[in-house]
């Protein structure tokens, strides 16, 4: 009864005029909300600043670090010709694609793991040393086993998230709390319908976090992939750009990296508060 | 008389790797309709495992278990409301995994939830809601399936003890205006008197039934609600009998 007390008293506090010590309290809230958000702005800033200033005065050698002014200037001639998107385009798909073959594996090898708990234990060893083992270590040799393209970059991106997807799914779904499957026996439910009805829906969270994370490493696994083979995709360019020493075009890539980045990241944020509302 | 539950010469015990825990021995009762029992006992007496027998949940060692129900409802100590659905959809989840969500139903699980003061609160979520609403939101879940045997857990034990008084006091009035039949597990000798028409007592592991007493407030009449029930003399004396049945021993 507490709680409904303490809603009504919110609620009618926004209809009544606002104390003046409520006005400040929220008034100082956004001051430094403001606060924070311009110094990270003016951090930004002063690190571009400061790096485009000391190429002009050749206080670092341009040559290893490029300059904010040439990247700009190649991110304006690789727009106008086209080549950026195509190798976004490339990048995104591989990536994309990657993305989705490891999550999906992931979570339907985990359901198989709680259906057949047996299973589970028999196959427990293999997964831990499967998981401590650094993926990109196997990058070469499936590339070679799937194909030098497209199909051998897209399975090292799945390859990448999907032994950490089982694992922290399949860890997940065994600690849902026994009595809320027990709930679901007495009345009368099958395994089917404690999948659906509780194991699943309660990991919610834990299939959000692993999306967040397996966007990530899908990533890492494109550009890995790229590196090895590949005529095109940002990965390509950061390579073709360094073998032929063009800092210019290493840093764009690794720009256009962080911007897909924080595109992601926004993009998952918010598909976590669109899914869980509670 | 008409029973709904018949218990018969029921044994169970639990096995590990380390040893054999024989949990209950040889317990036998009759749960006649529209009766309501509660079984008291030392902690980790054994109480619970009858519960989860007689729900199927768990099969019994030895003794057969005759039971006269269509469809068993179980009440937990915690309310075990899903906190990713919302309080209408928690309520309606007995009867979708039961394939009887109709519309019919929904209007009934919409005029229960208007009954016990939680309508207005059915879109929200159970993070939203108050200890003491939950629990309704639970009974409310409960008894959507239309059970002719309720099962309680302890089902008080996680509140507030203002909130466990008043909630346990509604419940009780529910039970007995519903004329429902339940059987309730708990350690709270006060609560078992004022809610139950009989109590029974268990001893320490293994449990076997040690006394039962049926509890009667005649002063009460019609009148009975289980905050009326603390209120009389009766309740006193059966407080001291069970609590000397208890033979309490601090280990």
């Amino acid at each position: 009864m507490l709680k409904n007390n303490n809603d009504k008293k919110n609620n009618t506090n926004t209809n009544e005029i606002i104390s003046i010590e409520q006005q400040k309290f929220l008034q100082s809230v956004k001051r430094e909300k403001y606060f924070i958000r311009t110094v990270q702005i003016l951090i930004f800033i002063f690190f571009i600043t400061l790096w485009e200033f000391s190429a002009r005065f050749k206080l670092i050698d341009t040559f290893l670090t490029s300059s904010p002014g040439a990247i700009y200037k190649l991110i304006v001639k690789f727009v106008e010709d086209g080549s950026l998107f195509k190798h976004l385009y490339a990048s995104s798909v591989e990536t994309f694609a990657g993305f989705l073959a490891g999550t999906i594996t992931g979570i339907l090898v985990a359901i198989l793991l709680w259906w057949f708990e047996k299973l589970d234990r028999i196959l427990d060893p293999y997964l831990v040393i499967l998981n401590s083992l650094p993926k990109t270590a196997l990058a070469p040799i499936i590339i070679l086993w799937a194909g030098m393209g497209f199909t051998g970059i897209v399975v090292t991106a799945a390859s990448i998230s999907v032994v950490v997807t089982i694992m922290t799914l399949s860890t997940g779904f065994k600690s849902v709390e026994n009595d809320k499957i027990i709930l679901l026996k007495t009345f009368g439910a099958n395994k089917f319908q404690i999948l659906k009805s509780v194991v699943i829906p309660s990991n919610f969270p834990n299939i959000m976090s692993v999306i967040k994370v397996n966007i990530g490493l899908a990533w890492i696994g494109v550009i890995v992939g790229e590196f090895l083979v590949s005529k095109e995709g940002i990965g390509y360019l950061i390579l073709y750009g360094s073998q032929t020493f063009k800092l210019d075009l290493v840093m764009m890539g690794v720009f256009v990296l962080a911007v897909i980045a924080a595109i992601m990241y926004f993009f998952a944020a918010w598909l976590e508060k669109k899914v869980i509302k509670y | 008389m008409e029973y709904i539950c018949e218990v018969k010469n029921i044994s169970k015990r639990f096995h590990t790797i380390n040893n054999e825990t024989k949990a209950i021995e040889d317990i036998s009762f009759k749960i006649e309709k529209g009766e309501i029992v509660s079984i008291v006992g030392p902690s980790g007496c054994g109480k619970s495992t009858i519960l989860s027998i007689l729900a199927g949940l768990e099969k019994p060692s030895g003794g057969e278990v005759l039971l006269n129900t269509q469809s068993i409802g179980f009440m937990f100590q915690k309310d075990q409301l899903y906190e990713w659905r919302n309080i209408f959809k928690n309520c309606m989840l007995g009867l979708e995994i039961q394939h009887k969500d109709t519309e019919e139903n929904k209007d009934k699980v919409i005029q229960m939830l208007t009954k016990y003061g939680l309508y207005n609160f059915r879109n929200h979520y159970p993070s939203q809601l108050s200890g003491g609403m939950r629990q309704r939101a639970a009974l409310v879940r409960t008894l959507a399936i239309e059970p002719d045997l309720l099962l309680l857990d302890e089902p008080f034990s996680a509140l507030d003890y203002q909130t466990r008084l008043a909630v346990g006091n509604e419940v009780g009035e529910i039970l007995r205006r519903e004329k429902m039949t339940a059987i309730m597990v708990t350690h709270d000798i006060p609560e078992a008197v004022s809610i139950s028409d009989r109590v029974i007592i268990f001893t320490e592991r293994p449990a076997k039934i040690k006394k039962e007493y049926i509890i009667n407030f005649e002063e009460l009449c019609k009148d009975r609600t289980p905050m009326n029930c603390r209120n009389t003399q009766a309740f006193g004396d059966y407080f001291r009998q069970i609590w000397g049945d208890l033979d309490y021993v601090e280990k």
